[in-house]
């Protein structure tokens, strides 16, 4: 009975969306010749996967080489946005005349497109790769500013207080109260942060080339092999998966 | 000592948007050390902001506070506040919690394992040494206050100020703690003023009842000694004729004479 009623509750409904989005893709794929089936992505996947870490050539190597290399961007980029991002956060929270006067700066460039910085990227570093660094840190360095000088300013005036009253130094407001106070608005900020990384890399890499999982879509598309780009779009979104659920089990973590 | 804190002439005004609004005029207050004093009054009667004042929180725009002959120019460690809601750190243990409170005071003169003793100590003080390694968010409201008394009092502080300490409680873990509290003040020999609403709570407790007017520019309406003996007990005290009387004398002064403006 027990696992009847877990079966009906949460496993169920999840199982049956998947056999309907299968079903209505098989549909679609009999009614066109040019999109493959369900079976025909499964027999290509396995093929794919069997050998995940061939290098042939600079520009055909296996799908685990990809998918690494665009982890290893996205990494990279993120990690510099978290580092230059989260203490300006901290200072323009902080600090009113400086939130002040970034914040209409903030406001404009927020809502611009990643892909828009490239040729910035291109101009000044003159390579591909760092330009798609570049771009990744720019679209990942506005959610860790605005939601971590969020959380600063909604640091209950209460703990302040006992800074006040306890008599604390500024390291030690810093160490026992704005920052575990601020840790969780931080980790939604990361959260963010990566999602639109990893959405954004991979039309970085189309336009950029080398080894990544965009620029292997690009090239599945010249090469007209459908059953990859439909591969890398289920890669690409199990990756993502994967490390929103990773931050969400930190953030668990960390919240009080 | 006679005037351990001496308030003199204390006005405190808000700047508004409407203006300037004063919430408290010509608050003069003199505490013996070792007293303990009662602050009641109406809500929005500026109790809690004389508490503040003297707890260095907020500065008066007009007057004098000093607490052991120092002017009062901002919080420090020689007073020890207890907040109404208990102002834990939820990401610190209980230990935690009083320890931060002892290392600001004390790690200048003492090491680590005097610090760790001192910590310990505290919370042997309040009952609550079982609970040290436990998180604010695993122990019960009366509890989190306890920590919250053990850490006012780590600091081996001059004065126990504490804002509606038992507000937020129910009625008989409000009881315990005043018992509790009241052996603890006996042990330490604490200066106390606390802020409450609550009646028998301020006769009870108190050796002095400063019973405030209602705001705005509120001040000091009456202040009634308390000279019931020590060790008091709750249940003797129910029937006592002294007790009553001093009872109905606050009441007295709360609902004919100052009963809240909304009200009357």
């Amino acid at each position: 009975m027990k696992f009847r009623r877990y079966f009906g509750e949460h496993l169920f409904p999840p199982l049956l969306g998947a056999a309907l989005f299968l079903l209505v893709w098989m549909i679609l794929a009999q009614s066109s010749d040019a999109l493959p089936g369900p079976m025909k992505t499964l027999d290509s996947a396995i093929a794919l996967f069997s050998d995940p870490f061939y290098q042939k050539t600079p520009n055909d190597q296996g799908i685990g080489w990809n998918i690494l290399n665009s982890l290893g961007r996205v990494g990279v980029g993120f990690g510099l946005a978290a580092l230059i991002g989260i203490p300006l956060g901290f200072i323009v929270g902080r600090i009113q005349f400086i939130d002040k006067m970034t914040s209409p700066i903030i406001s404009m460039l927020r809502p611009v497109s990643p892909l828009a910085w490239l040729p910035i990227g291109l101009l000044v570093f003159k390579a591909a790769n760092p330009a798609a660094i570049w771009v990744i840190f720019i679209s990942s360095i506005w959610p860790m500013i605005i939601n971590t000088a969020m959380g600063v300013r909604q640091l209950p005036q209460d703990y302040m207080n006992v800074a006040r009253v306890l008599n604390l130094s500024e390291w030690k407001i810093f160490t026992k109260i704005l920052f575990p106070a601020t840790l969780p608005y931080m980790l939604t900020g990361i959260r963010l942060a990566i999602g639109t990384a990893w959405l954004v890399i991979v039309a970085a890499e189309m336009l950029t080339g080398g080894v990544g999982i965009g620029f292997w879509v690009w090239d599945e598309w010249n090469n007209l092999n459908v059953e990859h780009i439909i591969i890398a779009i289920f890669v690409v979104g199990i990756v993502g998966l994967l490390l929103e659920m990773l931050l969400v089990r930190i953030a668990k973590r960390f919240s009080y | 000592m006679k005037n351990y804190v001496h308030i003199e002439n204390a006005q405190m005004s808000f700047e508004t948007r409407k203006g300037v609004f004063v919430a408290l005029k010509d608050v003069s207050l003199n505490i013996a050390r070792g007293e303990f004093i009662s602050l009641i009054g109406h809500s929005g009667c500026g109790k809690s902001t004389l508490l503040n004042l003297v707890a260095g929180l907020l500065m008066p725009t007009e007057g004098v506070l000093l607490c052991a002959d120092r002017e009062i120019g901002g919080p420090g460690p020689d007073r020890g506040v207890v907040f109404q809601n208990h102002s834990l750190l939820p990401w610190l243990t209980c230990f935690e919690n009083v320890h931060l409170a002892v290392e600001r005071v004390f790690s200048a003169s003492e090491d680590k394992a005097q610090l760790e003793i001192r910590t310990r100590n505290a919370l042997a003080l309040v009952h609550l040494t079982h609970a040290e390694d436990k998180y604010p968010h695993e122990i019960s409201g009366g509890m989190k206050q306890r920590v919250g008394i053990a850490r006012a009092l780590s600091m081996q502080p001059k004065v126990l100020l504490m804002d509606e300490p038992f507000g937020a409680l129910d009625a008989l873990t409000r009881a315990q703690l005043q018992d509790e509290l009241m052996k603890i003040v006996a042990k330490t020999n604490s200066t106390v003023i606390m802020v409450t609403h609550d009646v028998d709570e301020a006769v009870l407790l108190s050796d002095r009842v400063v019973m405030m007017t209602n705001g705005p520019a509120a001040t000091i309406g009456e202040i009634l000694e308390v000279n019931l003996p020590r060790p008091r007990n709750r249940l003797e005290l129910a029937g006592d004729v002294e007790y009553m009387r001093l009872r109905s004398e606050v009441l007295r002064f709360l609902y004919e004479r100052h009963a809240h403006p909304a009200a009357a």
